[in-house]
């Protein structure tokens, strides 16, 4: 099914501070952005798939979500796999168009934790709070500091992935933080939790981003300007919770990367550029050798030379990343390969024929590979 | 001061926790061999749930640590900068803990030991090195 289905169009909401929006609001106004931006009308889409907001839990989600929309689709659903939720959105969505199940399908997701309840980054982890175990950025300082002991590289392969993305968002005038970072201004910063420091951390954001997708056919008849098509994907679910993974330094981002590149027939080597989900900067290097781009243990090598730069062979997050563009937890990522597909990045990587989107949820309990390609 | 966060008693934990009270560091095993922590129904390993439990050696190595430098909660704050641990038992089962040392005394895979200390009088199962 390589390139039968395709991205049609795209759609975000401003990023940072939106006071007095809810999520369903959010989701509404970046559907009806990516709708004008396929050209399609409201009533062709029969099908709606959204990640539940991470900030606040609520029943229904999908419901509400398409009564908002004044849709009544054949099919669709709220779910969770954390970060991994839009990707594997962009599954479903796939797998069901290509068996006959709906025909044009909105895969959306908003939230808003920064001017609504950031709680969730801040839990205790169970009855090991008890011990002190709290918050979203601890799991990943875990993943980190396995990384420091297992292969020494020093603090600045982990300064390179901020200091690359935070240069791209500056150029990107939709990003939540334009401000550029030193290597200095690295490692300088505070811990957040050691060994991670405050510049490897994501943005806590406000925000919503969709995207239609339906089969190149469909896209034909609807006269869609700049379908982008969708040459491979697949996921992989490492599942157990840090403390009981045997292996912490490489995840089924591996089994995810595999296969969506099976089923594109593609190679590493035939990247031109990649969106890279960085909640925090170990996820980047982790991602980078379990999908091939260096050996487990070179990723510090491999961004030391500079190639995820702009300007470099394999350019990562190119709008700014979750460092830098928006907190949100990965749909950003999809809508800037679409755009580098397109040719009309901020940053754009001249001739892109391939773009790699990678997804993670959870503290890299899940994780979801996309391949976009002209 | 604040309270201090204390694990929620269930039929299930409850057992693990008791015999902490007591001196000892348990954790489960199923009739197919599999151990594990923290406590659960069944067996991930066969499903079933013909499990006891079982007495741990004490004896560990030290997977991974972080240092907090800033407390998340009102009882940790006087306790900054503190460690919090992955040990793996002897045993095979892994857990969230504290290593009675300062970071500067950690490393990869060094081996630790059992040291059981209470808060607020609930025992907690902490390690120092070996």
């Amino acid at each position: 099914m390589r390139g039968n289905i395709v991205i049609a169009g795209i759609g975000h909401t401003a990023f940072g501070k939106l006071p007095g929006r809810d999520t369903v609001s959010l989701n509404v106004e970046a559907c009806r952005k990516a709708l004008a931006d396929a050209g399609v009308p409201k009533d062709a889409v029969d099908a709606v798939f959204v990640k539940t907001p991470t900030s606040s839990r609520e029943l229904m989600y999908g419901q509400k979500l398409a009564e908002a929309l004044g849709l009544q689709p054949r099919m669709g659903c709220a779910f969770d796999q954390g970060g991994a939720a839009n990707v594997t959105g962009i599954m479903l969505a796939a797998l069901a168009i290509e068996a006959g199940q709906c025909e044009v399908a909105l895969v959306c997701y908003a939230d808003n934790p920064r001017t609504g309840s950031r709680a969730v980054y801040a839990r205790p982890r169970g009855d090991d709070a008890a011990y002190g175990w709290f918050s979203t950025a601890a799991g990943y300082a875990m993943l980190h500091q396995r990384y420091l002991l297992d292969y020494a590289p020093l603090p600045e392969a982990f300064g390179h992935v901020a200091v690359a993305c935070r240069a791209n968002g500056a150029a990107n005038p939709n990003a939540q933080l334009k401000l550029p970072l030193s290597m200095e201004q690295y490692l300088a910063a505070p811990w957040v939790v050691e060994p991670l420091r405050r510049d490897d951390c994501c943005l806590v954001s406000d925000g919503g981003a969709a995207i239609v997708v339906m089969s190149a056919r469909r896209a034909r008849e609807l006269g869609v300007r700049q379908p982008v098509p969708i040459l491979g994907f697949g996921q992989g679910q490492t599942s157990w919770e840090v403390v009981q993974r045997p292996e912490l330094t490489s995840t089924m981002a591996a089994t995810a990367a595999r296969t969506a590149f099976a089923m594109a027939g593609l190679a590493p080597k035939d990247v031109d550029v990649a969106q890279i989900y960085d909640c925090f900067t170990i996820t980047v290097l982790m991602t980078l050798e379990d999908y091939g781009f260096c050996k487990p243990g070179h990723a510090a090598g491999f961004v030391a030379e500079g190639r995820i730069a702009a300007g470099g062979d394999l350019p990562i997050n190119t709008s700014g990343g979750l460092l830098s563009e928006t907190g949100m937890p990965g749909l950003q990522l999809v809508l800037e390969g679409v755009r580098q597909i397109r040719g009309t990045s901020t940053m754009q990587k001249k001739g892109a024929k391939v773009a790699l989107v990678s997804n993670q949820g959870g503290t890299m309990h899940t994780h979801a590979t996309l391949l976009l390609g002209a | 001061m604040a309270d201090h966060p204390l694990p929620e008693l269930t039929p299930l934990s409850e057992p693990y926790w008791k015999a902490l009270d007591q001196g000892h560091l348990v954790f489960q095993r199923c009739t197919c061999g599999h151990a594990w922590l923290p406590p659960r129904l069944q067996c991930t390993a066969c499903l079933g749930d013909d499990w006891r439990w079982e007495r741990a050696s004490g004896r560990g190595r030290l997977v991974s640590w972080v240092i907090y430098h800033t407390a998340y909660h009102e009882a940790f704050r006087s306790r900054v900068p503190y460690n919090v641990a992955i040990v793996a038992l002897d045993e095979g089962p892994r857990l969230i803990t504290n290593i009675l040392a300062p970071a500067s005394a950690l490393a990869r895979d060094m081996p630790v030991t059992l040291a059981i200390k209470r808060e607020q009088g609930f025992a907690l199962a902490r390690f120092r090195p070996a």
